[in-house]
Order: structure tokens, then C-alpha cells, then sequence
């Protein structure tokens, strides 16, 4: 993946306005299958498993025996004992070992990720170009995932992404990758969308406050840290790793969050790594940030202690040698206008 | 990759134009491309004292941050303050618009020092190959 086919501004407005269409091969596949698959999945991530039906996708957690975040997946059922996970490039190897590590009963781990190309199509106008060329109901339910026949293979079509916008995400068996991208090219700019590279990838998802595991979390963070408590289910589901940790922190509440920073002035990207101060104080670092082409300002995820976290906090980052006036603001920056689909 | 004729550049991708005993900075047609699209930057105020080789300032997109050299030395006496509200000037525009500052040369012999279009240009062609 590229980091920009032409110009990343131009092709995050795409995304926004229009649609974008990106290569995301590079992300890891790993199907769980057997009469074991579903328990064994129930006990590995923070969500609850038992909640999918075939055909329905979650986004949920692995989490090690102190609750730190190994990765962020989308876990989808495809037949009643068979799931397939979705992982971070980097981290397939590692959540691969983990789940073996982890002794599944009557479930087998096996990293399908060079059998599967993964092409998204992002935007208001996604849909209907995943209509038009893969043949999806432009109708069907968000977090949810068909199987479709299209360029000559059987491809499964999510209702996911990783941008804040509506469209799919289209597994596309290897052989039929140039196929299908060529043909999704053509019905991208047949909407007038663009092909658009990792560089928009990361403003989307930045504006849309969804936090990149390696990046803004990861083993030293908690979901509650992360401020992605709404995918760990206590309730139901039972025992996961990580839950024991889970529960004591819940009561004894955390430390620190990742909140949504804005500046409030032009003053540089707020890189990872950056201070965040309160009265002069150090209370946290920025995770990630970037200028928001929608908003035109610069923003920023950072990890802040506690007493930071509420929207209206008035901070400073430390951009290079300057104390940068910033606030924090309500997650996410930018939330698309409703459209009466679920998920 | 343009590089008009009548500039001089330095190898840190910023390029000189004479005007009488001043002189007009910016950052090349390569140097905008590499960085991508130009988020901020971060001038000197004018009456700013520059020196030949040392940083004056950054240009930043999102992908990366980058110092500014000056190719000359002498006293800021404007800066591009339309870089302020767009930024993004220095991408679409790099030897016109999108230029940076003006400086007062203490010494307008340092542009002969400076590469040429030519030189510069087997320059770029020698950092993309590595």
C-alpha cells in the first residue's frame, strides 16, 4: 500500500465525499474453526462472541493475562464453527503464536493471509459501487459480512471499515486481487472517487478517533485506557484473559485515558511522543496526531492522566521547543452524518 | 520534477532567486513533492538575521517534518504570510506563491556558490537512487 496515490488531502476528501479505494492486503487473516472455535474465541477476546450469529462481524480485543491490548480485530462468524479474525499486519505472527500459545480445544488457528487479498471501498458512494461490481445489497446491515460471487471467485463483502464513513470491505481470493482492484478502480472513478493510500487512511481514522494498536495502544494499555470499554463485555460470555485485571481496574478506575486533543493554534503536527501539560504540568504524551483535512485543525489522540480527561480541559503540547495551547474535546472529531443503517 | 533555470539551489532542496541585493527562498519542486501535501510553516519573523547553511525554520506535512536551510545570509525583510491560512501553496505553487521569504543578502556572491539548475538536478537524481 502505497502511501498516497495522488495527493493524500485530495484523496481524503474523496473518502468524505465521494468514495476511496484502498489496498489493505497487507492486514493479517486468521481463521478459527471446529466444534471448540466458539468457546475458544469467547475466552480470547474481551467481547461477547456469543452474540454473532452467522454472518455478523464484532470489533473486539485480545488482551494478555494484565489486560494490555496484543491487538484490535474484527471477529466475524462465518458458519457456526468457523470464525475468521481480522488482525493488524504487524501483529498476525504475534496474535497467530498467542491464540496457539493459548491451547485451543477443538479449535484450529491457521493464518490465512496469503490466501485473501482486502480491498475497501470507503465513502457514502462505497456502497454502490460494491453494489454495481461484488453485488452486494446495498441495504445490508452494518457489521455484517456476505458471501458473493464476483470476477470468478467467491468473495465475502463486510459492511466494515477503518474510516469513519460507510462501504465494505471485500476478501478477494488472491488469484482474483488485480481483477478485482481494476475493476474497483473503475467503479470508484465511475462515482468520482480515488484510490487512496495509507497516508488518508490514517487522517480518516485519526478524525474518526479509532486508535491504531502499536501506535496510540498496545500491551502496556487497557481497553479502559483506550477508552474502548464499549467492546469488553463483563456480563456476559464468562471468563477471557485479561478479565480478572479488568474487573480490579474497573474498580479501582484507571490512571489515564485516550482522549481527543485539538490545538488551538497552527502550530505543527503533534507527533507520537509529544508532552501534553496541565498548568505546566507533564499529565500525558500524544499517541498520534495530524492536521484534519475536514476540520482544518491540528489534532491529536494522547494518553492523559485522569484528571485531564474531560471535554473543555484546556492543556499545552510541546511541539518542538513551543508550549502549544490545546483542549480537549469530545471523541471522535468527526462523526458522519446518520444514515439510518445500523452499525 | 521542474527546476526552472534562473534559480540557484542548495542539496537540502531549497532554491534562491536574485533580485537586486535581495534575495527569494523557497523549497523546490522535488522537496514539495517528497514531503507531500504541506500542512505548516514555521518562518522566521522578519528583521530575522539569517546565516548561510544554518536552520531557519520547518515545513511539515503530515508524513514528515523538515528543516529549512538558508541558502544565503541576511536579514529577513518579508515573509510569505499567506503560508499562514494555506499552507498548502508551497505544493501547488513551489517557485511562485508558495515562496517563503525574502531575505536582504549580506553578501549576493554566496548564490554563485550555490548549485546550479543542472547540478542540482543530477542531485536529486543521485539521492533517488540511493
Amino acid at each position: 500500500m502505497p502511501l498516497a496515490y495522488g495527493g493524500p488531502t485530495e484523496e481524503h476528501r474523496a473518502v468524505r465525499t465521494r468514495c476511496g479505494l484502498f489496498d489493505v492486503s497487507h492486514m493479517g487473516e486468521l481463521e478459527i474453526a471446529g466444534t471448540g472455535a466458539r468457546a475458544f474465541c469467547q475466552r480470547l477476546t474481551t467481547n461477547d462472541v456469543d452474540r454473532l450469529a452467522v454472518g455478523d462481524a464484532q470489533y473486539t480485543l485480545l488482551c494478555n493475562e494484565r489486560g494490555g491490548i496484543i491487538d484490535d480485530l474484527i471477529l466475524y462468524r462465518l458458519a457456526p464453527d468457523r470464525y475468521l479474525a481480522i488482525v493488524n499486519a504487524a501483529h498476525t505472527a504475534v496474535v497467530s503464536e498467542w491464540m496457539t500459545r493459548q491451547g485451543a480445544q477443538g479449535a484450529r488457528v491457521g493464518d490465512v493471509s496469503e490466501a485473501w487479498a482486502l480491498l475497501a471501498v470507503q465513502g457514502p458512494r462505497g456502497p454502490a459501487v460494491a453494489a454495481r461490481c461484488v453485488g452486494v445489497d446495498p441495504t445490508q446491515r452494518g457489521f455484517t459480512i456476505t458471501e458473493q460471487n464476483a470476477w470468478g471467485a467467491r468473495v465475502l463483502a463486510s459492511r466494515t471499515g477503518y474510516t469513519g464513513e460507510d462501504g465494505f470491505e471485500i476478501l478477494v481470493p488472491a488469484q482474483q486481487a488485480v481483477a478485482a482492484w481494476n475493476d474497483l478502480l473503475a467503479g470508484v472513478a465511475e462515482e468520482g472517487g480515488l484510490p487512496a493510500g495509507l497516508a488518508a487512511r490514517d487522517t480518516l481514522r485519526l478524525e474518526a478517533a479509532l486508535p491504531l494498536c502499536g501506535t496510540d495502544m498496545g500491551t502496556e494499555t487497557t481497553p479502559w485506557e483506550a477508552g474502548l470499554g464499549w467492546v469488553v463485555s463483563l456480563e456476559a460470555g464468562g471468563d477471557f484473559v485479561g478479565r480478572e485485571r479488568l474487573v480490579a481496574q474497573r474498580r479501582e478506575g484507571v490512571a489515564r485515558r485516550l482522549v481527543c486533543l485539538e490545538l488551538l493554534e497552527d502550530a505543527g503536527v503533534p507527533r507520537h511522543g509529544f508532552g501534553v501539560r496541565h498548568d505546566g504540568v507533564m499529565v500525558g504524551r500524544v499517541t498520534s496526531g495530524t492536521k484534519s483535512p475536514t476540520l482544518g485543525r491540528f489534532i491529536a489522540l494522547a494518553s492523559v492522566e485522569r484528571a485531564c480527561t474531560m471535554p473543555g480541559t484546556d492543556v499545552t503540547i510541546d511541539v518542538r521547543g513551543r508550549s502549544v495551547p490545546a483542549r480537549v474535546v469530545p471523541r471522535p472529531f468527526y462523526r458522519r452524518a446518520e444514515t439510518g443503517r445500523d452499525g | 520534477m521542474n527546476v526552472p533555470e534562473s534559480l540557484r539551489y542548495t542539496s537540502e532542496h531549497e532554491w534562491v532567486r536574485a533580485e537586486g541585493a535581495d534575495g527569494v527562498v523557497g523549497i523546490t519542486d522535488f522537496a514539495q513533492a517528497s514531503l507531500g501535501d504541506v500542512v505548516f510553516v514555521e518562518l522566521p519573523t522578519v528583521g530575522a538575521l539569517l546565516e548561510q547553511g544554518q536552520t531557519f525554520g520547518v515545513v511539515e506535512s503530515n508524513k514528515a517534518v523538515s528543516d529549512l536551510y538558508a541558502p544565503v545570509s541576511g536579514e529577513v525583510v518579508a515573509v510569505n504570510e499567506a503560508l499562514g491560512e494555506r499552507p498548502e501553496l508551497v505544493n501547488e505553487d513551489p517557485y511562485g506563491e508558495g515562496w517563503l521569504l525574502r531575505v536582504r543578502m549580506t553578501d549576493a556572491a554566496q548564490t554563485t556558490g550555490l548549485l546550479d539548475a543542472d547540478s542540482y538536478g543530477r542531485h536529486v537524481e543521485s539521492e533517488q537512487g540511493t
